[in-house]
């Protein structure tokens, strides 16, 4: 089966984003994106720690252990930048302050739940940071992730079985193999890897799903 | 005249009582007031809260303080990382307690209580194991979770620059949690790299004025190499 390689599942997201957008990459995958924002746009990359303006990593030598991303790696600072405290930070997101956030995920059900925060594994020390934050806040809540799990089942689910992080938040979701949006009247599937038929993608979901791949009409599969 | 430069950081700590909430800024090792901590190891008080985004990294700072047993309870939103070793072994062995917050509520909770809001309403964590038992409400349609604020005994903030009245200016995203700590604790204490005459900080870029700093202590460079940085936020 044809999947989309991590660089262009980013390159997908990358041509997604709006010029002058303010964005929030979340860690893991999401961070890919920053590579592949289309050079001819101005986009503005923030992090939960209290950057605006944030900048590719440096170069070898350069770090700064002051200046860092959510995954407190060295980062730089664009010409524009600005600095501010986490309430100020985190009030970008709950107050709809910025206009998209990337996030992976474990699980999203039909409805946008979004699960990414806790496999719910009585052993696991579990941990939150901004997930919660980023789910709620964002104008825009998309989301990249595998589409199957190692075992073969669908990550797109009727109803998470993970603890979830947000409630009907996600609106987009961006897998290796579609791209779906999750609409009120369900999940319509806009885009699809070359060489699999929707018809073979529905049947590997296994939830109702709408088909506006092909530009044409739309159609419906369960 | 007023003076809040204290000489040593031995000094600045020498008051924390058994019991007190301690609220430490830093995000992972950014903006960590490590010496106040090893200061507050040192000193031996005990039965600890500590309220931190994280629960310490490596074997220095804030995990060389949990690996004393001294703390009781850490607040914080994101314990779990490449690093955490201290930690997670603490909390396998049920000798610590554990209260996770959204890292944006944890950090509204803090402002909030440096600006004497009694509780407030955030939609983030609805629905969520993390607000299970919290009470709620409907606001113009969407639902929020009531929160409570973090108030702390003490505040340890790091920052670059301060002045005898504790005027603060911080340096890049070392910033984090210091600002709102500063604000919410009966007593805060600042760690600043250097200390400079009143009058040399510009108050158009003053970010913590005097008033919610009690006391300063100038640690001139970073007396230890910080590790490299952990995983995930």
């Amino acid at each position: 089966m044809n999947r989309f390689t991590r660089d262009q599942m980013a390159a997908r997201v990358g041509r997604d984003i709006p010029n002058g957008a303010y964005v929030n990459l979340g860690i893991g995958l999401p961070t890919m994106v920053a590579n592949h924002l289309p050079k001819d746009r101005e986009i503005i990359l923030h992090t939960e720690n209290g950057l605006l303006g944030m900048g590719p990593a440096p170069e070898a030598g350069a770090e700064d252990l002051d200046l860092i991303n959510a995954g407190k790696q060295p980062v730089t600072a664009l010409p524009g930048a600005s600095y501010f405290h986490h309430a100020d930070s985190f009030g970008m997101m709950r107050g709809g302050h910025l206009d998209c956030c990337v996030l992976g995920a474990f699980q999203v059900s039909v409805k946008g739940d979004l699960a990414n925060w806790h496999t719910g594994a009585k052993d696991a020390i579990p941990a939150v940071g901004g997930a919660m934050d980023l789910a709620i806040g964002a104008k825009s809540v998309y989301v990249m992730m595998e589409h199957l799990t190692k075992q073969g089942e669908s990550k797109i689910v009727a109803h998470c079985t993970y603890p979830v992080t947000g409630l009907s938040c996600v609106n987009r979701i961006y897998t290796d193999l579609a791209v779906i949006d999750v609409t009120p009247s369900g999940l319509v599937a806009i885009d699809i890897v070359p060489g699999l038929s929707f018809e073979e993608l529905a049947r590997l979901t296994g939830v109702p799903m709408q088909d506006q791949t092909g530009g044409g009409g739309t159609r419906n599969a369960a | 005249m007023i003076n809040k430069i204290v000489r040593s950081a031995e000094a600045a700590v020498a008051d924390i009582h058994d019991g007190a909430t301690v609220l430490i800024g830093g995000f992972g090792t950014a903006g960590m007031p490590s010496e106040l901590i090893d200061a507050l190891i040192a000193q031996g008080a005990r039965d600890l809260t500590i309220v931190n985004n994280n629960a310490g990294n490596g074997d220095t700072g804030l995990a060389a303080l949990l690996k004393t047993k001294r703390v009781r309870k850490v607040v914080c939103s994101f314990p779990r990382q490449t690093d955490s070793h201290v930690f997670d072994a603490l909390y396998r062995a049920g000798e610590i307690e554990l209260e996770l917050v959204p890292q944006g509520n944890l950090a509204e909770r803090i402002r909030a209580a440096g600006s004497g809001i009694g509780a407030f309403f955030s939609p983030t964590g609805f629905g969520t194991l993390l607000a299970e038992g919290k009470e709620t409400r409907v606001i113009d349609g969407r639902n929020y979770v009531l929160e409570y604020p973090i108030r702390g005994d003490y505040a340890f903030v790091k920052a670059l620059r301060g002045d005898r009245w504790g005027n603060l200016v911080y340096r890049k995203t070392a910033r984090n949690f210091g600002p709102i700590m500063a604000a919410a604790a009966k007593c805060t204490i600042a760690q600043v790299r250097e200390i400079v005459n009143l009058g040399d900080l510009d108050p158009e870029a003053v970010v913590t004025p005097g008033i919610f700093v009690t006391r300063v202590v100038e640690i001139p460079v970073a007396a230890r190499t910080v590790e490299a940085p952990g995983a995930a936020a």
